[in-house]
């Protein structure tokens, strides 16, 4: 590396620990631990309903096979579509509610296209969860007398568990990326920050906002993994066995 | 935007189809130096794999990390460097590949069954050979695989590159539409995005088809 390169490098290391550490962007409406708390309010809203819709609906498709083309396919087109591009396609649809309220017209799409994005990864991996659990187990469940409901809360549910819980960590995951794009809309966010830094030309700000999201992004992710791993039953865990992850599935697209 | 106007403003579409073409174009070519930088790169690291069993922790570690960072962040910490550029758009959209094809190249090369290999050990092929007309040819499903994965990923990010001044047809959902409120050009962003996700899908599969006839002929897809 150059002698020129290297110092611009450290000038932008230091204007980044400069705006980092400047008190007053700790501070206000606009500051780090505001914008943080909005971040994940935005991406944590919507992340909850999906699961509140999407374990239900999932449930039902793996536990009767009913409706799987759906899930399969829900998930193959959730990745065709481009996050910017929902955001976009919702915006004139909500355009109505939020002509003269006070709701910033960047919510509502905002909310609407991170739960949408947030559905598919938990129903298509509620469905292959409980599809991938031994069926001579289900058989025996029943043999044993269980009803319907037992099968799936006693037998499916637990053993399906990690595989949902990575769906779920798929959607937590992306969700708290796209939400980044909120800012696009004129959101709050961490977003903000990097979409200020650009139009304002301020790496410092710049470069903190994607510092910022990439650690909240690479947290999340971390922290739904270790979830996952301590709700595979210890007796697999021992025996080395990987089945939290899914065969042959496709990590979730960036956002 | 007012509640009654139309869904689509058609007149728009066809004033601008020279435009919408131009930025069609450039929506392809992105999404094209991205995958295929992103196959030679991946490759070199696969057979570096093969050769090291050891590296493949540490290179999906790294590439996992990069998968993880949000895309308009990993494009605002590459713009004080390489500016808002092609160069900063591509280098972020290759590393996003990365994770995919990698895995997908080491999992298809590893599938060859090892009676195969042993097969063509005892028939004198050289280790270069026998990648060349065994494992690669076998392993085309799971490499075209990751291949259509990692390019409908890619499409639909390079609209996000519209925020650094790039962006293909992103260009009409941010640039054009978002900004000015006008419907018409989000909807043929984001439509003719998705197209072209699910044509390079079909295509690749076209692709894969043709280069393995043995899979037609025993029925296998």
């Amino acid at each position: 590396m150059g002698a020129g390169k290297r110092r611009r490098l450290m000038d932008l290391l230091s204007s980044f620990l400069a705006w980092l550490t400047d008190a007053s962007h700790w501070t206000g409406d606009t500051g780090i631990p505001v914008r943080v708390g909005e971040h994940l309010l935005i991406s944590g809203i919507p992340l909850l309903v999906a699961i509140v819709v999407a374990l239900p609906v999932g449930l039902f498709i793996g536990h009767t096979g009913k409706g799987a083309l759906l899930a399969v396919s829900l998930g193959n087109i959730g990745r065709a579509l481009p996050s910017l591009g929902i955001l976009g396609i919702i915006l004139p649809l909500t355009l109505p509610l939020t002509a003269g309220t006070d709701i910033p017209l960047g919510l509502p799409p905002s909310l609407i296209a991170l739960f949408a994005l947030a559905l598919p990864p938990i129903i298509t991996n509620c469905h292959v969860g409980i599809r991938e659990v031994d069926r001579d187990l289900i058989e025996a469940a029943r043999g044993m007398g269980m009803r319907e409901t037992q099968v799936l809360t006693r037998v499916e549910l637990p053993l399906a568990t990690p595989v949902i819980l990575a769906g779920i960590r798929t959607s937590a995951v992306q969700v708290v990326a796209t939400a980044t794009l909120g800012a696009v809309l004129g959101i709050g966010g961490l977003g903000r920050y990097i979409l200020d830094g650009i139009s304002q030309h301020d790496d410092g700000q710049l470069i903190t906002g994607a510092v910022l999201v990439a650690l909240l992004a690479i947290l999340t992710e971390l922290g739904f993994a270790a979830l996952q791993r301590a709700s595979v039953s210890p007796g697999l865990r021992s025996t080395g066995d990987r089945a939290y992850e899914v065969a042959g599935q496709a990590p979730r697209p960036p956002a | 935007m007012t509640p009654d106007e139309p869904l689509i403003d058609f007149d728009w579409v066809a004033r601008n189809l020279d435009e919408i073409a131009r930025r069609l174009g450039e929506h392809l070519v992105m999404t094209g130096i991205a995958v295929v930088v992103g196959f030679l790169i991946s490759f070199a690291l696969a057979l570096a794999i093969r050769r090291s069993r050891r590296l493949y922790g540490p290179i999906l570690a790294v590439s996992g990390v990069l998968y993880t960072i949000p895309s308009l962040a990993l494009f605002a910490l590459l713009i004080p460097i390489t500016g808002l550029s092609l160069l900063s758009a591509e280098i972020a959209l290759v590393s996003y590949t990365v994770l995919i094809l990698v895995r997908n190249i080491v999992a298809g090369l590893e599938s060859v069954p090892a009676d195969v290999t042993e097969a063509a050990i005892g028939m004198g092929f050289t280790p270069l050979e026998r990648l060349r007309r065994i494992e690669l040819p076998l392993a085309v499903p799971v490499i075209v695989a990751g291949l259509r994965i990692a390019t409908v990923t890619t499409v639909g990010l390079v609209t996000v590159t519209s925020l650094i001044g790039q962006g293909g047809l992103g260009y009409f959902i941010v640039v054009v539409g978002i900004r000015d409120f006008f419907p018409t050009p989000i909807y043929i962003g984001a439509g003719l995005s998705i197209v072209l996700a699910l044509a390079a899908d079909v295509a690749l599969l076209g692709i894969q088809r043709a280069l393995t006839p043995w899979a037609r002929a025993s029925g296998a897809a």
